[in-house]
Formats: C-alpha cells, sequence, structure tokens
C-alpha cells in the first residue's frame, strides 16, 4: 500500500515543477553545427535583451532539415539549402532565411606550415585518389617556391553527414565532372579515399595529428586550431586567401529571390571560392498544428533581430556578415511569413 | 624425477606470476584515464563551474549547473520508470522458476540488455518524440529506463534466489498473505542486492550519450519541465568536446572529471548499502 | 452456527484475497510486458526498414557500396567491421580477464588485495564510453601512431586496431566478474582431492577448475562480446569512419552501431533512414543469434554435479 502512495506522490512531484514551468515562451531550433558558435552568442544575447529563450542543438544541418519536416522544432539551420523535390513533398512551404556566409578551407599537416596554392584540378584529384603524394609534379608545378617532402597524403572527411560536406562537395562537382560523376553532392557522400573525423572539430584535430593529412574544415576550426590554409584558385584565376572579406565578396552577386543558392565557384573576381550560406529554415504559414500566435510572432522578431542587430556579433567570431543588397531580399522573405494567411511583420 | 618435480614447480611459479601481472596491467588504462582527466580538466573545477549556466564562446566563466542537475532528472525519470517494473518482474521470475514463461521472459531479457543504446534512442525517438511532436526529458528517460531494466530484473531475481524458503514458509504459518510476504517480508530481506542492482544501472546510464541524442535532445538552459529537452552531462561533454574552442575542451574534461566522480560515487555507496544492510541467513 | 470467524476477520480475508490475486497479476503482467516490449521494439524496427527491404532485399547484407548521393546502400563494410572489432576485442581481452578471474577467484580470494583489484575493476567497469571514446582519440590513438610511423604505414592512428583495443580494455570487466564467479564456485572437495595427489597449483587450475567452470567462463565471454558488438560512442571516436572493408587490421573501417550514430540524424532522404534502421535490426538481430547461441553452449558444456 505504502508503496503505491509512495509512486503517486512521486509522480505527482514529477509533473507539478514541468506544468510551473511551461508557461514562459520558449523557441527550440536544431540544425548546422557550423554556425553554432555564432547562434549560441546571438541567442545569449538576445535572451538577456527580449527575454525570449532559444534552444538550439547543433545536431547537423541534416538534422535540421529532417525535424522541421518533422516539425519537431520551430526552426531548423541548414549549410545546405533543401532541394526542389524536398521541398514539394514538404508538408508546407519552407522558406530559407539566410543568416551568415561562412568559408570551408583546406587545411593541412606538412612540416614548416607552408601557404600552399591549390588549383581546383589539384584538389579534385587529391580528394579522388589520384595524386597520392605531396611532391607530385603537380603539387609542385603550383607552388615552385616550396620544399614538399616526399610523404604519403592523408585525406580526411566528415564521418557524419554535414552542410560542410556539402558547400565542399557541392564545390567539387562544379569544377570536376569526374566527381560530379563518381561522387557527386551531398550531406553525406561516398568518399573515394580517406578517413573521417567526427565534425568538424574531429577533421581539424586529425588533421592536426596526422603528418601528411589534408582536410576540409570550417574556417574559424582552422584558426581556433593554428592550422595553415591553403589558397584557391577562383573562376577568375586569382589565388584567394579565406578571410571574412573574400567571403564577403564571394556572395557580391546576382541571387535569386528565394535566397535558395549556392555561392560555390563563384564569378566574383575576388571572391574566396568555396564560400556558403548558412540558413534558417521557417515555414511560411506559421499556423500549423495549433501553434499559438505569440510563437509565431516572438520567431519572426527573432530572424529580423538575428538579419539586423544581431549582425554585428558575426565578424568577432570570423563569421561574414550579409551584405546590404542581400539584407534587402531577406526582408521580404521574412515579412512574408504569415500567420492565418495574414503577414505577421507589417 | 627431480627434474620433472622441479619443471612442475617452476610451472607454477611462472603462472602465478603471469596472472598476477596481466591483473595489473588490465588496471593501467583506468590510471591513464584519470590521470588525462585530472591533467586537463582540474584548473577548470571550482564552486562557479558547478552553479552557472553554460556561455557562449568567449565569454570569461560559465558552468555546467543545468547538465548537472538534467542528468540527475533523467536519473529520476529513468529509475521511476524502470523500477517498480525491474523489481516485479524479478519476483515474478524468483517466484515462478519452473514455469516455461519465465524462461521465455529470462531469454528476453538478455537480449534486452544486449542493444546498443543508440537503436534505443532510435527507438524512443520513434515512440515518444515524433508523436509528440517535441522532444523532452521523458522521451530520454524511456530509452534510458528500457537499459536500466534487465540489469534490475537480475539483480532482484538473482537476490530473491538467495533468500530461504524458510522465511516465506514462517511469513504464511503465521497467517500472512502472499502479497505481504513478498512485499513486507521478503524483499526487505534482499534490499541491499536489490539496490546494488538499482546503483549499478544508474551508473552505467548516467554516463550514456547515444540514447539522448534525439531524445533529450540538450537545452542551454537550466530546464525542471520534463515535457521539453534537458541538457545532461555526458551529451554537454560531446559538444564541447566536438566545438573548436580551447576554453570549451578544457570545461569538457573537467565536466567528464565531474561525471566520473559521480559514477564512483554511486558505485561506493552500492559498496555500503551491500554492507550495512545485507541481511545475513 | 457457531461463528469462528469473526465478521471483521472475514473482511480481511476478502481483502487480502483481492490483493493477493492483484498482486499476482500485476507481476505476471509485468513479465508479459517485457516480452511484449521486445516485441514492440523489433516491429518498429522492421516497420521502418520496409522502404530499405523492400529496395535492396537481401543484397543489402553484401553490397559493398554505402552511397547517400546515389542511394545505394550495403551494409557489408559495417557487417565485417563490427565482426573485426568485436572478435579482436574479444581475443585480446580474453588473457586479461581470464587472469583476472583466476586472481579473484582462486589465488586470492579475500582481504585486501582483493578488495582492491576488485574496486579497481569495477571502477573500469564504470567509466562512461564516451570518455573512452576521447581518451582512445587524444592519448591512444597518437601512441598507435607513433608505432605505425615506426612500422612505415600509413599513420592514421586510428582504425580497426585502435578500435579494438579500447573496446577490450571496456569489455574485460564483464567476462572477468562472471569467470570469478564460476570459479569461486568450485567445489573445494575436487581440488583437494587432486592436490592430495600431488598436482600443483597451476595443474589444479589447468585440470581441475577449469574444466569444471568452463561454462561458465564461456558464457561470460559470450556477454563480452554481446557488450562488444553493440558497443557505440567509444569505437565511433577511434574506428577512422571509413565506409569501406578495412584492408588490413590498421586500415580505418567502420562498425554498425558506429554508422547509425555518424548518419542518423543527418539522413534526409527516406530510403537512406530505413537503411540505417534496418543496420540497427540487423544489430538486433546478431545480438539475438549471439545470446541464442551463449546459451546453448551454457548447456551443452555444463558439467553437472
Amino acid at each position: 500500500m505504502k508503496k503505491f502512495k509512495n509512486l503517486l506522490l512521486g509522480l505527482i512531484g514529477l509533473v507539478i515543477p514541468s506544468l510551473l514551468f511551461s508557461q514562459e515562451i520558449e523557441l527550440l531550433g536544431a540544425g548546422a553545427t557550423f554556425p553554432y558558435p555564432l547562434y549560441t552568442k546571438m541567442f545569449d544575447v538576445y535572451y538577456k535583451e527580449k527575454g525570449v529563450k532559444i534552444n538550439y542543438q547543433s545536431i547537423g544541418s541534416g538534422g535540421g532539415q529532417r525535424q522541421l519536416l518533422s516539425k519537431t522544432v520551430d526552426f531548423g539551420a541548414s549549410d545546405a539549402f533543401m532541394s526542389d523535390e524536398q521541398l514539394k513533398n514538404a508538408p508546407g512551404e519552407i522558406l530559407h532565411i539566410p543568416i551568415c556566409l561562412g568559408a570551408v578551407v583546406l587545411t593541412y599537416n606538412l612540416p614548416e606550415s607552408p601557404k600552399l596554392r591549390l588549383t581546383p584540378e589539384l584538389i579534385a584529384d587529391i580528394f579522388l585518389g589520384k595524386i597520392k603524394k605531396w611532391n607530385d609534379e603537380r603539387i609542385k608545378r603550383v607552388n615552385p617556391s616550396f620544399n614538399l617532402p616526399n610523404m604519403e597524403i592523408i585525406v580526411v572527411h566528415r564521418s557524419d553527414g554535414s552542410g560542410t560536406t556539402f558547400i565542399f562537395t557541392d564545390y567539387l562537382s562544379k569544377i570536376s565532372e569526374e566527381w560530379k560523376e563518381k561522387v557527386g553532392a551531398g550531406t553525406q557522400v561516398n568518399w573515394p579515399t580517406g578517413i573521417g573525423g567526427k565534425g568538424n572539430e574531429g577533421v581539424a584535430g586529425l588533421v592536426k595529428q596526422i603528418p601528411g593529412s589534408i582536410g576540409y574544415v570550417e574556417l574559424i576550426y582552422a584558426i581556433q586550431n593554428e592550422l595553415p590554409v591553403g589558397l584557391i584558385m577562383n573562376k577568375s584565376g586569382n589565388f584567394i586567401e579565406p578571410s571574412i572579406e573574400s567571403v564577403s565578396a564571394s556572395a557580391d552577386i546576382e541571387l535569386p529571390d528565394d535566397m535558395r543558392v549556392s555561392i560555390t565557384n563563384t564569378d566574383a573576381k575576388e571572391g574566396y571560392p568555396i564560400s556558403g550560406f548558412t540558413w534558417i529554415l521557417v515555414y511560411k504559414e506559421q499556423n500549423y498544428d495549433g501553434r499559438k500566435k505569440e510563437k509565431a510572432e516572438a520567431l519572426v522578431k527573432l530572424l529580423w533581430w538575428m538579419t539586423h542587430e544581431g549582425q554585428k556579433y558575426t565578424k568577432p567570431l570570423h563569421y561574414a556578415p550579409l551584405p546590404e543588397k542581400i539584407v534587402k531580399k531577406v526582408e521580404k522573405l521574412i515579412k512574408s511569413i504569415t500567420y492565418n494567411g495574414k503577414s505577421i511583420l507589417k | 624425477m627431480k627434474k620433472q618435480i622441479q619443471k612442475r614447480i617452476i610451472k607454477d611459479k611462472l603462472f602465478k606470476i603471469v596472472i598476477i601481472l596481466l591483473s595489473f596491467l588490465s588496471t593501467f588504462p583506468l590510471f591513464f584515464i584519470l590521470f588525462y582527466l585530472i591533467k586537463n580538466g582540474v584548473f577548470s573545477l571550482n564552486f562557479e563551474f558547478l552553479i552557472n549556466l553554460p556561455k557562449p564562446v568567449g565569454e570569461k566563466g560559465g558552468g555546467i549547473a543545468n547538465a548537472i542537475v538534467g542528468t540527475f532528472i533523467l536519473i529520476i525519470i529513468s529509475s521511476f520508470l524502470s523500477i517498480p517494473i525491474g523489481i516485479c518482474v524479478g519476483i515474478y521470475l524468483s517466484e515462478n522458476k519452473d514455469k516455461n514463461l519465465s524462461k521465455v521472459i529470462n531469454y528476453f531479457v538478455d537480449i534486452l540488455q544486449g542493444i546498443p543504446s543508440i537503436v534505443l534512442g532510435i527507438i524512443a525517438y520513434l515512440w515518444i518524440v515524433r508523436p509528440m511532436r517535441h522532444f523532452s526529458a521523458l522521451s530520454g528517460g524511456v530509452a534510458l529506463a528500457i537499459m536500466m531494466l534487465p540489469v534490475i530484473i537480475k539483480s532482484t531475481e538473482e537476490t530473491l534466489n538467495l533468500i530461504p524458503q524458510s522465511l516465506k514458509e514462517a511469513a504464511f504459518s503465521l497467517g500472512a498473505p502472499y502479497y505481504k510476504t513478498i512485499l513486507s517480508i521478503v524483499l526487505p530481506a534482499g534490499i541491499s542486492g536489490i539496490t546494488t542492482g538499482i546503483l549499478i544501472s544508474i551508473s552505467r546510464i548516467a554516463g550514456e550519450t547515444a540514447p539522448l541524442l534525439f531524445t533529450a535532445f540538450g537545452n542551454p538552459y537550466m530546464n525542471l519541465n520534463i515535457f521539453k529537452p534537458i541538457e545532461s552531462l555526458p551529451h554537454l561533454i560531446y559538444n564541447y568536446a566536438k566545438s573548436p574552442y580551447p576554453e570549451w575542451h578544457q570545461k569538457a574534461w573537467a565536466a567528464s572529471f565531474i561525471l566520473i566522480l559521480i559514477v564512483f560515487t554511486l558505485n561506493f555507496i552500492s559498496k555500503l548499502v551491500v554492507k550495512r544492510w545485507k541481511v545475513r541467513f | 452456527m457457531i461463528n469462528l470467524v469473526s465478521k471483521k476477520e472475514k473482511k480481511k480475508f476478502k481483502k487480502d484475497l483481492v490483493f493477493d490475486i492483484l498482486f499476482r497479476n500485476i507481476i505476471f503482467l509485468s513479465g508479459v510486458f517485457i516480452i511484449l516490449l521486445l516485441f514492440a521494439i523489433f516491429l518498429t524496427l522492421t516497420f521502418n526498414s520496409f522502404p530499405s527491404l523492400k529496395v535492396f532485399g537481401i543484397k543489402f547484407l553484401y553490397g559493398k557500396t554505402w552511397d547517400p548521393v546515389f542511394n545505394e546502400f550495403g551494409a557489408l563494410p559495417f557487417l565485417i567491421g563490427t565482426i573485426l572489432t568485436s572478435f579482436l576485442a574479444l581475443i585480446i581481452s580474453i588473457p586479461f580477464s581470464f587472469s583476472i578471474s583466476i586472481f579473484l577467484g582462486e589465488y586470492f580470494r579475500e582481504g585486501k588485495i582483493s578488495s582492491l583489484l576488485k574496486t579497481l575493476i569495477e571502477l573500469l567497469a564504470g567509466i562512461p564510453s564516451i570518455i573512452y571514446g576521447f581518451w582512445g582519440l587524444f592519448v591512444f590513438a597518437p601512441v598507435v601512431r607513433y608505432i605505425q610511423i615506426k612500422l612505415g604505414i600509413t599513420p592514421y592512428g586510428v582504425g580497426i586496431f585502435t578500435a579494438s583495443i579500447i573496446l577490450s580494455i571496456m569489455i574485460i570487466p564483464y567476462s572477468a566478474s562472471i569467470g570469478r564467479e564460476v570459479i569461486e564456485l568450485v567445489p573445494s572437495e575436487i581440488k583437494e582431492a587432486a592436490y592430495s595427489l600431488g598436482a600443483t597449483r597451476y595443474e589444479v587450475i589447468k585440470k581441475v577448475i577449469l574444466p569444471y567452470a568452463r561454462s561458465g567462463i564461456l558464457s561470460g565471454i559470450i556477454l563480452s562480446l554481446g557488450r562488444a558488438l553493440g558497443e557505440t560512442m567509444a569505437v565511433t571516436m577511434v574506428v577512422g569512419n571509413s565506409n569501406f572493408i578495412p584492408k588490413n587490421i590498421f586500415s580505418p573501417g567502420n562498425t554498425m552501431a558506429s554508422v547509425i550514430a555518424n548518419e542518423f540524424a543527418e539522413a534526409t532522404g527516406d530510403l537512406y533512414l530505413s537503411a540505417l534502421i534496418e543496420i540497427g535490426l540487423i544489430l538486433f538481430l546478431v545480438t539475438l543469434i549471439i545470446n541464442l547461441i551463449g546459451r546453448y553452449v551454457i548447456r551443452k558444456y555444463a558439467v553437472s554435479l
């Protein structure tokens, strides 16, 4: 008898705090790991200024898309935009709101950490496994001033699905027919060679520890781990070093209204060729599954803040802010979010 | 003859040395790991670390309070779900040893124990998160509860098996009904073994990350609501270690140290419980 | 009519009867619950694997390519990776767990040294797998890398070998504790009989204790195998995560549990997700079979008193 009474009491004890605390407005988001440092900073500031809690978990771009499609989160975050087919099969129209830009860089572990110059062909061939040694003629030709060692090239890629992978393989598919046919682009691909590290940090960690390795990571991870970064030859033939300026420059081109665009292999003359947007994904019509209007309003206000006042937190964390031209288009997108057909933000 | 005996004696001594050597060699990893944890993590350990909420990168301070609280809440939820059921099944198995159903249940419990934690995470996601359309501490607790069940069931069953029939018979002869006999007499007699089983299963799930990835989900804030996402120590360690920031790495090692401390303390408590509460026959 | 039983007592009997029936039913139902739970898990996994089962069928088990872009999924690399790492870990762990079983079960049954080793092994078992993973990646992998450089092979550091070693450390406590229990249970009469014939300790262990405890030791080994097969976090950090069939012991590879952990959160296509769940199903079935074999072995080789 006593046992049952205790069980009942325990049950009540667990549920009461839950009921008490369910009143505040909280937003749940999930997705890309790349902007995670930026988002945690933004959401922390937002909570202090506006009192709205935002719980963002970096489970990966694919995860962000999937959870938004399952409607288990208020917004998703992804470095890879959803395909036409995915959008067609979605339970509602989904908007892509760009928040900032980032660079995928090539980092490597060589004695004396030279600033290597890499052409698109070199990168493709290395990752296809066709160039196996660092002192290969083809690499030497582009880097005559360096003494390249007779070491095996060990490719490091991502073991988990990722938007970073998407941006990188998207670039490779554009600059190499062979890559496009054999491997293709995606958040997870069938890598012809190499080992996998978990997350950007996993790749950076492996590159840092394995002599002769080369991998791709977001710029911030190379900087924090003090790893050398390669200069990549862009479409216009210039060898560009990844930086906030060169990344922003890559977006300085004509962009579609729905902002679903890949800016790799950019036409911009001074643009870094492996750059990409990171987006926040939301449903255009916010009244689904009994969502309250207050939540929809909170979400839209957050998006507005992130693309305006929030932009000042990008540069200190090595992210590139949205260029002016793009912010104008983004404002239109945000204003088109509706609740019961009526736009939320006037 | 003497030579043969000498050979045998040498073999004997050699064997003993090898056994002792290998046994203690097996414990080396323990010291390596602890050393590494202490070396990397002890500097971040201070009172604020345990009390504060996490801060975004670059800001000083910040702690793991929400993760510690979250871990405890998850433990409470999963214990709540698994202990009553686990003990009941253990009682059934011990009281009905010869029935065919018991053999089947036993086999199924073994299989349950072998299911990888990641698969249980998927199950909890499909059963609770999807229909609820929400990540929650509850779903994480369910995944962990399924992991706790086999250990609790087995230890309850084995403990009750060791209790002599004479105790039960004495109760019956005094007119006690069946349910009272089991609940008020037999069960308390085995409380030390059962509690040990509970504590062991808790220390096992306290360090699990995989089943929480798509269930409890994580939360940068303190959360006491079981229907909302919640942070936990292993999940926080995993996130911080994945990041590019050395400050977060340090915090990950310090948090690992706290986690191991909790697990070892539970182990220690279970030993005390056995010493103090063990009923001798 | 003489009332032998008062009204109060009659009420009490009724109440006791009701509660007795209730109690018996509750514990019976909880037992049934376990059976239902397992079936529910099995059905959920199967049902969610349907899309993948329909498309690939039996080919899934021997397909070598795991390509999410072109939607071609074959689980062979992971099956091989899982089997390799688990069996290797088992083989490496056996001498150690065996030594511990004999140490605690025969040489040092009680006393301070015994408690010390017991505690150390239990602590080893209590370390969360994620910590094994990070330690493996940051401390152990560089050691392996150093060895590889000295041997002149590709210095990955991570790979099948590293994962097997970490795994073996993790499973030692399991087979050790079961082994110890059965060795302790060997009746002293038969041991003393052997000693009285002039056997050395080693000979008693080899010819009397081991054959007697054989089935228990085997069952402990099978339990560790089950644990090794399902271990996720520690393995995924150090196995190299290469979705190809490993060429040799130092190659990177991947296991079933690891690939699920890596790719589940990001799996965008429905077929992709279903293929991952199918791997979960296969893992479930493998564990089931290993357990079956284990029980059969115990029954067959158990030496009865």
